[in-house]
């Protein structure tokens, strides 16, 4: 595969849940190499795009790619990491356990689960059941659920809601270091400064996109001094166009 | 379907089992109390020989009735947590997933059962003309179809209070149906061919047949008891199949 070929091509994309419109008609690429922070208010359509994108969600029109091949797509089930807004461990297992456990349905090495329960700093609790562990505890157990096998397309929605400072930075470090080793990552947050630690940015706001930049030429373009303000501007000119 | 993967299920599934110890108490003991219960109903001045005649139905339905809302209660709570959602986004096949749990609960079951027909037939006496081992392999079906329906229903409840509710709906006209209380062929001409499409009829004529005669097919026991068991494996099979059809990948 050529190395500047995108790994994720969504063109077009429309989805409908129920009678809500969760997608109307978006389309972008994104590259491996960066991190790209999908941000919008709670609600606007974020974890639907992400479903589409790992391919549990059943599309009304348009297409999405995932390393070229149509996402849900087989081939790619050993490829894409994905974590869900809640975190889908087994509460009942200790850490550990939910490890091996993931770790032998993907099929890969038995060391990795050594190493992605270190990668997200759960060393002292790895024999802990997770029903035992707090909430972002929790979630970082699923995320490292996601690392296992090192996936080329990693989909992140909301990994670092309500966690700690300082482990919020190592975790963002993390992406960046996985990113500079070529993984494609998607992180969703709905906290507008998690947006300057982004490589690039999608900015989402039902159902659709306001805009896809790096942060500064999103500053630059908006005259604003931060990301929430730039998206207030943003939703303001699409006011007045309207 | 891929062997690895079913195995890792069944696998986690047994551990999960096991850090449950008092479920893993009550699927073990609780089967042993109530033939208890039954021997001793029996044991009173007017008793006859009702212990011989209801034990049997009564180790086909139990490890029935406790598979079906074990395993209806656990796929439920797999689907409401997103670990199945999880599992399907890997290389998991639907195969593997209720391969895995049948493979699991199947070998509870068997342990179930073992404890039960050993407690009847060796501690409280009970009257067995067919081959003992015969009763675990009927009970170990027995199991195996309760897994499969439970894991069908849960693909209809949203809640655990109404994948509990499917057992009066699905299990307790089993129950009443299946010659327990009246031979099915003393019942209303209807209601006896509505209890020949049901497979609890079949498990328990098959249970009944083993403890009460012995016969010259293949195991001891009358050709009959076969034809029965192979109706039951029917009914888990396609319990298995629809299943599967309500495990989707993509959902709306």
């Amino acid at each position: 595969m050529m190395n500047n070929e995108p790994v994720l091509d969504v063109r077009d994309l429309v989805v409908q849940r129920g009678r809500v419109h969760a997608i109307r008609e978006l389309s972008f690429s994104m590259r491996a190499g960066e991190v790209t922070g999908l941000l919008g208010p709670s609600g606007c359509g974020k974890s639907t795009l992400m479903r589409a994108v790992v391919g549990v969600q059943v599309l009304t029109s348009g297409t999405v790619e995932v390393l070229g091949l149509p996402a849900g797509d087989r081939r790619l089930r050993d490829r894409v990491g994905y974590v869900t807004q809640a975190p889908s461990v087994y509460d009942d297992l200790t850490v550990t356990e939910n490890l091996r456990f993931f770790c032998r349905v993907l099929g890969a090495p038995a060391s990795e689960v050594d190493r992605c329960i270190v990668a997200v700093d759960l060393g002292s609790h790895r024999d802990q059941v997770v029903s035992r562990l707090s909430g972002g505890q929790r979630s970082r157990v699923s995320l490292a659920v996601a690392l296992l096998g090192s996936p080329e397309l990693l989909v992140l929605d909301e990994p670092t809601v309500g966690l700690d400072p300082v482990l919020r930075r190592d975790l963002w470090a993390m992406f960046h270091e996985l990113a500079a080793g070529g993984t494609g990552v998607l992180v969703s947050s709905h906290v507008m400064d998690e947006a300057e630690r982004c490589d690039r940015l999608l900015l989402m706001r039902d159902g659709a996109l306001l805009a896809v930049d790096t942060p500064q030429a999103l500053l630059q373009r908006t005259g604003t001094e931060d990301v929430e303000s730039a998206f207030l501007s943003l939703v303001d000119g699409t006011r007045e166009a309207a | 379907m891929s062997p690895r993967i079913t195995g890792a299920i069944a696998a986690r599934v047994l551990i999960q089992l096991r850090r449950d110890r008092r479920t893993l108490v009550m699927l073990l003991a609780l089967p042993c109390l109530i033939l208890t219960l039954l021997w001793w109903m029996f044991h009173g001045p007017g008793a006859g020989t009702g212990f011989d005649t209801l034990g049997p139905p009564l180790l086909a339905l139990i490890p029935f009735v406790v598979m079906f809302l074990v395993t209806s209660v656990t796929t439920l709570r797999e689907r409401s947590t997103g670990t199945l959602e999880r599992l399907l986004a890997m290389p998991t096949g639907k195969g593997d997933f209720l391969g895995g749990y049948a493979l699991a609960f199947g070998l509870v079951a068997t342990v179930q059962s073992v404890l039960a027909v050993l407690l009847c037939h060796w501690v409280l006496g009970l009257q067995v003309s067919g081959p003992v081992w015969m009763l675990v392999v009927v009970a170990v079906v027995d199991a195996v179809l309760g897994t499969a329906l439970g894991l069908f229903v849960s693909a209809f409840a949203r809640t655990e209070f109404q994948a509990v509710q499917f057992m009066p709906l699905l299990v307790i006209p089993q129950i009443l149906l299946c010659g327990l209380f009246i031979p099915r062929d003393a019942m209303p001409r209807v209601l006896e061919a509505v209890s020949d499409v049901l497979p609890l009829s079949y498990a328990v004529d098959a249970m009944t047949a083993v403890s009460t005669t012995a016969g010259s097919g293949f195991g001891g026991v009358d050709r009959s008891v076969w034809s029965d068991i192979a109706v039951v494996v029917a009914f888990a099979l396609a319990g298995l199949a629809l299943g599967a059809a309500t495990l989707r990948r993509r959902t709306p």
